[in-house]
């Protein structure tokens, strides 16, 4: 958000609500919220929480049930017409055209938006460059990098003012999608709203705002700050050598509130603060080299916290494990 | 090779997979060159690479499904070349792409399963209660695994994967775009499976995943470029996470393809 004074939203959305099979599936549940122009905003959340389809309602190809939208001063609904023209969409599945060639897929869609390559190349210019070695090959036989790239370029090529794109780096390495993060910040230094998908909980720190989501519902929306801020209690990360019985241990003791497993480290949390008592009682079964340090929770954490807390019976001890 | 032959020298039984300079060819594209490694019984291994590092050929002629154009491997103790039928048998396979029948109920997906394994009805009665027990399923028994939240389909997909007690176990991506909460339950049930000797061979794109492994192995371009513990990794790329070791050693791949 640069130093506009009137921030106007780019996107809104009033009490969306949305529903499969009749009714029987609701993937979408009386969300709200809104995305100001030239914001970096991102949807966090797993597969089924409801992102794709709010990218759907949003480029107005799928109506909700109820609810109101508007893209860029545009309603949803009414003028349907007026918001395909300046939004750029790159949807989760490849969509472009296998049998084209990189350039014919970009020379289709700059036709299609009634402009050419050349008018807004320097808006792609960054990332078209790397594939260009390779504009005549066809789209199909690219690598899932490239083609991640030429769906970009083809989202971009009318200059849109909002772009959506649902999860764009599923399922690609950590080099690319770094490599992709920052082609998203030099987008945004153009003044184009961004609003992307990821279920990466990682990805959410390069966001500006971001919402986190799960099964159809907003568990919580601000800056990743804020939202790490929020977290209500302290959290501990704890290791030993066997880490796995240190889990069930940790799992059986009176006072945790919260013990689940986080790369190296558990992450814990406890009813009241005893870290000493924990420490002593891991001990006492048996544990070595026990090292137990206060961190600062990740956004995973956070998510992981409003998903048990406003849970549909979720609990992260349940369901598996050495439980007795 | 003669550091990689140690490793289970203390283990009583065998490795359960043993593979020296395997290369698959096509044409002039050398898609995996040379891998060698052990994975011990009852290890979970991590096969990590970026996007077309070879992984998955790797993983398919491992698997008995393609086979290799030199260099040797053997799982569970058969020849990749020879009994490919045997290896089949004595594995199990999961993805995050192929799992289970959508159409088919939670009971009929594992009486499938487990016919196509060639377990006795007696059998497939003892397994069906001890799964559907374990995963808390028994209000979904006769529900379409369609029906079924991601996650749980994951958890189901996995058991039966195992259904059949195999040596080993290959997991493709077993928890892409899962939720947090359910994706460390599935890895509760990865811990519990190795527990019982099963050995488990996974890929997975999270880097904190990578710390739950016993030791892992990082493809680049083909080649086997790290295989150590994850602490030891850390440690020799000098660095706090698997994501930095990850991100140091794939940098510099030259093959980027799905």
């Amino acid at each position: 958000m640069d130093s506009k004074t009137i921030i106007m939203s780019a996107v809104t959305l009033k009490n969306i609500t949305k529903t499969y099979d009749n009714g029987k599936v609701q993937a979408v549940k009386n969300v709200s919220f809104e995305v100001a122009e030239g914001e970096l905003f991102g949807l966090i959340g797993p597969d089924g929480a409801g992102k794709s389809t709010i990218f759907r309602i949003l480029t107005t190809l799928l109506l909700a049930d109820k609810g109101d939208a508007v893209v860029d001063g545009d309603d949803v609904v009414k003028s349907y017409q007026n918001i395909r023209k300046k939004v750029g969409y790159m949807p989760g599945k490849f969509s472009l055209y296998q049998d084209l060639t990189v350039e014919e897929n970009l020379n289709f869609f700059a036709t299609l938006f009634g402009t050419t390559i050349n008018e807004n190349y320097d808006l792609i210019k960054d990332i078209y460059e790397q594939i260009k070695p390779f504009k005549e090959r066809r789209a199909g036989k690219l690598s899932g990098g490239m083609k991640q790239k030429l769906a970009l370029c083809c989202a971009l090529i009318h200059r849109p003012a909002v772009l959506f794109l649902d999860e764009p780096t599923t399922g690609v390495d950590v080099v690319s999608r770094k490599e992709f993060w920052d082609m998203l910040k030099r987008l945004k230094q153009q003044g184009i709203t961004i609003l992307v998908s990821t279920p990466y909980m990682d990805e959410a720190m390069l966001c500006e705002r971001i919402a986190l989501i799960q099964s159809g519902n907003i568990l919580s929306i601000d800056t990743p700050g804020n939202i790490i801020n929020s977290y209500p209690t302290d959290l501990y990360a704890a290791k030993a050598d066997n880490i796995h019985q240190l889990l069930n241990d940790a799992r059986q003791y009176n006072e945790i509130k919260t013990a689940y497993a986080f790369g190296e480290y558990l992450h814990v949390s406890f009813k009241i603060q005893e870290v000493d008592e924990f420490e002593k009682y891991l001990t006492s079964k048996g544990h070595t080299s026990i090292e137990i340090k206060k961190i600062a929770p990740t956004i995973e954490d956070c998510f992981i916290e409003r998903m048990t807390e406003t849970s549909q019976g979720v609990n992260i001890e349940q369901g598996a494990g050495n439980k007795e | 090779m003669k550091e990689l032959s140690t490793i289970n020298n203390k283990q009583s039984t065998s490795p359960a997979i043993i593979c020296k300079e395997l290369t698959k060819q096509f044409g002039n594209f050398i898609a995996v060159n040379k891998i060698s490694f052990e994975v011990a019984t009852g290890e979970i291994f991590g096969f990590l690479g970026a996007n077309g590092a070879g992984k998955t050929t790797a993983m398919r002629m491992l698997c008995g499904l393609s086979f290799p154009s030199s260099g040797e491997a053997t799982v569970a103790g058969f020849n990749v070349y020879k009994q490919q039928e045997k290896i089949k048998k004595n594995i199990g396979y999961m993805s995050q792409k192929f799992s289970l029948y959508e159409n088919l109920t939670v009971k009929e997906n594992i009486r499938f399963y487990g016919g196509v394994y060639g377990l006795s009805d007696k059998q497939l009665k003892e397994k069906t209660e001890e799964l559907i027990n374990k995963l808390g399923m028994q209000d979904q028994l006769n529900k379409m695994v369609g029906e079924l939240p991601l996650g749980w389909k994951q958890k189901l997909s996995f058991s039966v994967a195992i259904i059949h007690e195999p040596k080993i176990v290959f997991l493709d991506e077993p928890t892409g775009g899962v939720d947090p909460v359910t994706r460390r339950q599935f890895w509760d049930l990865i811990y519990d499976a190795a527990a019982r000797g099963i050995t488990v061979f996974v890929t997975t794109h999270y880097m904190d995943e990578a710390e739950y492994c016993n030791r892992i192995s990082i493809m680049v371009d083909g080649k086997v470029e790290a295989l150590d513990s994850p602490a030891n990794l850390k440690h020799r790329f000098n660095a706090t996470s698997m994501d930095e070791v990850f991100y140091q050693l794939a940098r510099g791949a030259k093959r980027s393809a799905d």
